[in-house]
């Protein structure tokens, strides 16, 4: 008998033991499997050049992608606002995924509701979904707005929220006045990062265009702030603050649009806070007036850079940008737009990163790195890696496309070491399995489902994009400013010291190699 | 300190009363029939079930493609089940629910890939039946050992009317009847994950057992073989099932569908004897396969000992002597090992307080495992249970224990600010709301990354846990010293 009170047995070793090892052997006479040859042979095929050839030409099929739909964008703009509810109009399964995703990845509870629709609604529409759903978040979560978005259901039956809103507003759901701004988000279209844009535009336009004809429209009166907007992000907890701390360090009037890095960050005091911190209806109004916007990640908002730039904001639109001369970038167009200098702190902490780099460099240079995530991220990453001598090798985007493309090829022939280098618009990680079996790389940066990439090519991950379910707390550490600059760094290093002793720690054979000091 | 069963079933209707106030009228009438207190010698736990959700008030529950792609058909190892439709369902529910199984994922098995048919515009409006076709030829090419392929249907198939039947008859014909099953599960039917469970099981009834595709398994039948219906293998459940069954003399076929392949699906009709776990999941192909091939069911409870005993007696009883000897063995044999770990925790849990929210058999089932170490379940609810559940937990829980169907986000709250249970047992979406009120927390759908929990080597694990839930020195840091003081 295995198991003890003693010493509990979890799964991990519990079914290693020879009891529940003969099980299985035995299971397996009922399972009826191929033979393991044939298995082998596959295994070692699915290695290979041709298995890469077709792989590739593959056009419907698409496994393992690294992106998600378009409301989990919504949602993260809906959180993103004070004390404002998410409502998602459509099936109410969807919901449920929204918020398990973001718990599981935050480890913190994601408050956000459905208008429950069904076979019914299929047929007749969700007018009364949306009349009977808003008037019941209105009393039980007691919200200063709600921000609807839709799942595909509602888009494929074509709900149109703008009249089912207002008839809702006239049937009492909410009073006239209360604040219900919308997007449709069909996630046929695009990405998360779609959504996001779709739906901090929508808010944008809410209450800077006349609240859907429930007010006037706002006049723009510029004035000396910015505006920054961080797009989808999984580091929010930690960059949110990074970023508000250099804007201090700066002095400027700023307004952060879409701000959800304090609810997804409560204390655990005794209290459940469904909202906390975000962007205030005030400030929204007040970020019409601003001088600039700095958008974090400009693919994630091409709406809402069109938008800004029509109300006669000047945008600086950056791709995530990590490291030095991609904050340098960022800096520097905040001293532009603000007309101060960067503050000593900042080119310090600059100086700071650009030391440690300096420090460890040896250990990164020529080192070759698969990476997947968000374009913008892509941008980013990549330009850090090759600000380290370290090779970008393959960069894949599932939301990317070729416009993306175009600007990964421009940052590989920017550096020496982004020769040989190659981007993967529209592609998976399944696409990313063959690359890394026909072209082999020292490290991948990816999400927590690149694990089962380091399973199965041997590629250690290095957990640096959303979401990251199976470590815990990494977005509460910037990854944007100097300082997050810093963070990427010791991300990089850990992963690969842990790597270089992990191959040199058989004792008499490679241990030699296994140094004290590094 | 304790209250009076009365006491309790009045302060209960207090605090029921209190919670609907927050609703709009009309609301109220309606969620106040899924909200009760258990009356003892009732035949069910007086409240509303399997009705739709109300819009808005954040419902807990899932859809029907959750109870289909994510619960029945998911875990089964060697075939590949494409959410079809938009990337997101897939993509969410990638990998997420534990589904223990052995295999070389990619090659021979696919539980933990998210395959998927990521719908653009064009295929909403001029329909995905072509590229459905397209994606199994691509499946047969590049995991030729797949051993099936099931098309798990997102919200837009039925809207835009796809004949995702036509497209698996026409390809499985193709490919020389490979199993190729289409599944309704289009989320926006049902009022929860219940509907996708009746949906999947029907299409294996459709599809596997009544298909016209391959069937190349034979094996010689013993009068000791049974089938495990109804365990998904989360954490290795099923496995710590099996070995019971297997160690009382009995011969397991078939595992639905934990760590479960087709071949073991289809050979299920030449079962003994169906065991049932998961009741509310997998009753429909269970009294399926006793109306068609006559072959008995018993549904069983693996969590506790006290459950663990009488259910193996049970199962025994439906065999000979020699069996229900070997029950007895293995009953005894486990005894000490029990005694063992009841004698560590329960000293420590003795008379802590449950309260519990969970989907499937959950609700009822882990009452007794609780029991065995001294806590006490006071309050219970199913996200998507039928009249039938409830029936059943009657016979688990006490008089007055606090009963909420369907519960909202709003009223579960509440309910535990009132109550204050020494532990919470729900899901992803709750635990971390109640960890912030400073109240102890177990996810009961993934076992909290653990498990696994069910069978003797099951409740060692189940234990630890809870203690450790319960006794975590965390929870004497929540308030700051300079708070306490005041």
């Amino acid at each position: 008998m295995p198991q003890s009170a003693d010493k509990v047995l979890d799964h991990e070793f519990l079914f290693r033991e020879p009891e529940y090892q003969s099980m299985l052997e035995g299971k397996k006479a009922f399972e009826f499997n191929h033979t393991d040859d044939k298995i082998k042979q596959i295994i070692e095929w699915t290695k290979t050049e041709d298995y890469k050839e077709k792989n590739f030409k593959r056009d419907s099929l698409v496994v393992n992608p690294a992106k998600a739909c378009q409301p989990l964008g919504a949602v993260f703009v809906a959180n993103g606002f004070a004390k404002t509810m998410s409502f998602v109009h459509g099936s109410q399964g969807c919901v449920a995924y929204y918020r398990s995703h973001f718990s599981r990845h935050f480890k913190e509870p994601t408050s956000c509701v459905s208008s429950s629709m069904t076979e019914d609604a299929a047929v007749f529409g969700g007018l009364n979904n949306m009349i009977d759903g808003l008037a019941n978040t209105y009393n039980l979560y007691q919200p200063e707005m709600i921000a609807v978005s839709t799942t595909c259901m509602a888009e494929v039956i074509g709900d149109d929220l703008d009249a089912f809103i207002k008839n809702a507003k006239q049937k009492g759901s909410v009073p006239a006045e209360f604040d219900v701004p919308f997007a449709h988000t069909p996630a046929f279209v695009g990405s998360h990062i779609t959504g996001y844009d779709n739906a901090l535009l929508g808010i944008l336009k809410h209450f800077w265009d006349g609240k859907s004809g429930a007010g006037e429209a706002l006049t723009r009166v510029p004035n000396d702030s910015i505006n920054f907007i961080g797009g989808f992000d999984g580091f929010v907890v930690g960059n949110m603050k990074e970023i508000r701390r250099i804007f201090g360090l700066f002095g400027v009037d700023y307004t952060v649009l879409c701000d959800p890095s304090e609810v997804w960050n409560t204390p655990t005091d005794g209290e459940f806070r469904m909202y906390e911190g975000g962007t205030t209806k005030a400030e929204v109004e007040r970020a019409l007036h601003a001088k600039a916007t700095i958008v974090m990640q400009e693919f994630c908002c091409e709406k809402t850079t069109k938008y800004l730039k029509e109300k006669g904001q000047e945008v600086v639109a950056l791709n995530c940008p990590v490291g030095v001369a991609g904050t340098d970038e960022f800096v520097m167009a905040l001293s532009r737009l603000t007309g101060k200098p960067v503050p000593a702190e900042l080119e310090k902490e600059r100086g700071q990163l650009v030391d440690a780099m300096a420090d460890s460099q040896a250990h990164l240079h020529g080192k070759r790195y698969a990476l997947y995530g968000d374009p913008d991220q892509m941008l980013g990453l990549s330009r850090f890696l090759l600000e380290l001598g370290a090779e970008p090798a393959h960069v894949l985007a599932t939301n990317g496309d070729e416009k993306w493309a175009a600007r990964m090829q421009a940052v590989f022939d920017a550096s020496p070491y982004g020769a040989g280098c190659k981007s993967y618009p529209k592609r998976d990680l399944w696409h990313m399995r063959s690359l890394l079996h026909t072209e082999p790389v020292d490290f991948l940066i990816g999400n927590t489902y690149g694990k089962y990439l380091e399973r199965d090519t041997g590629a250690p991950l290095i957990r640096m994009v959303f979401p990251i379910f199976d470590r815990h707390h990494y977005h509460r550490y910037p990854t944007w400013g100097y300082e997050g600059g810093l963070r990427v760094l010791v991300n990089l290093l850990d992963e690969y010291f842990e790597t270089l002793d992990a191959n040199t720690i058989v004792p008499g054979k490679t241990d030699y190699s296994y140094d004290i000091i590094r | 300190m304790s209250m009076t069963v009365e006491e309790r079933k009045a302060t209960n209707k207090a605090l029921i009363d209190e919670v609907l106030k927050a609703y709009p009228e009309k609301m109220a009438k309606k969620r106040a029939k899924h909200l009760g207190t258990f009356e003892e010698g009732k035949p069910d736990c007086g409240v509303k079930s399997n009705i739709k959700s109300l819009p808005g008030v954040m419902t807990i529950r899932g859809c029907a493609y959750a109870g289909s792609k994510g619960v029945v058909w998911g875990p089964i190892k060697d075939m590949i089940h494409i959410s079809h439709g938009p990337v997101g369902c897939g993509q969410y529910s990638w990998a997420a629910r534990r589904n223990y199984y052995i295999g070389m994922t990619g090659v021979d098995t696919f539980v933990t890939m998210q395959f998927t048919s990521d719908f653009q515009e064009k295929d909403i409006v001029f329909g995905g039946d072509k590229k459905l076709e397209k994606i199994v030829d691509e499946i047969q090419e590049l995991f030729p050992l797949n051993k099936g392929i099931s098309v798990q249907s997102e919200c837009p198939i039925g809207l835009i009317g796809d004949d995702i039947e036509a497209v698996s008859k026409k390809k499985s014909k193709e490919y020389d009847n490979h199993t190729i099953v289409p599944v309704r599960c289009e989320g926006f039917r049902g009022v929860s994950q219940s509907l996708g469970h009746h949906i999947a099981n029907d299409a294996i009834r459709d599809w596997v057992f009544d298909g016209k595709t391959r069937k190349e398994h034979e094996f010689v039948p013993t009068p000791y073989d049974v089938a495990i219906i109804g365990d998904y293998n989360i954490g290795g459940d099923a496995w710590s099932s099996r070995i019971l069954l297997e160690e009382m003399g009995l011969r397991v076929i078939a595992q639905w569908s934990g760590d479960g392949t087709i071949a073991e699906l289809e050979n299920t009709p030449k079962a003994k004897l169906n065991v049932l776990h998961c009741y509310r999941s997998m009753n429909y192909i269970s009294r399926h396969m006793e109306e068609k091939y006559g072959i008995p069911w018993v549904e069983y409870n693996f969590f506790g000992p006290s459950m663990i005993e009488k259910s193996l007696r049970e199962i025994a009883a439906h065999f000979d002597d020699a069996i229900k000897a070997k029950a007895e063995e293995v009953i005894a044999k486990y005894k000490p090992l029990m005694q063992a770990v009841i004698d560590k925790y329960k000293p420590r849990l003795q008379g802590k307080k449950v309260m519990l929210f969970v989907g499937g058999l959950r609700p009822r089932h882990v009452i007794g495992a609780y029991e065995d170490l001294g806590m006490e379940v006071v309050g219970t609810g199913y996200e998507f249970g039928h009249n039938d559940d409830y029936q059943r937990t009657t016979h688990y829980i006490k008089d007055g224990t606090l009963i909420y169907d369907d519960v909202t986000g709003y009223e579960f709250e509440k309910f535990v600010e009132k109550v204050q249970p020494d532990l919470v047992g729900s899901g992803i979406k709750e635990k971390y709301v109640f960890q912030k009120m400073g109240v102890p927390f177990r996810q009961m759908h993934s076992w909290d990354y653990s498990g696994p929990y069910h069978g003797y080597d099951g409740f060692a694990i189940f234990a630890r846990d809870m203690d450790m839930a319960i006794s975590s020195p965390i929870w004497g840091l929540t308030k700051a010293p300079w708070k306490q003081a005041a």
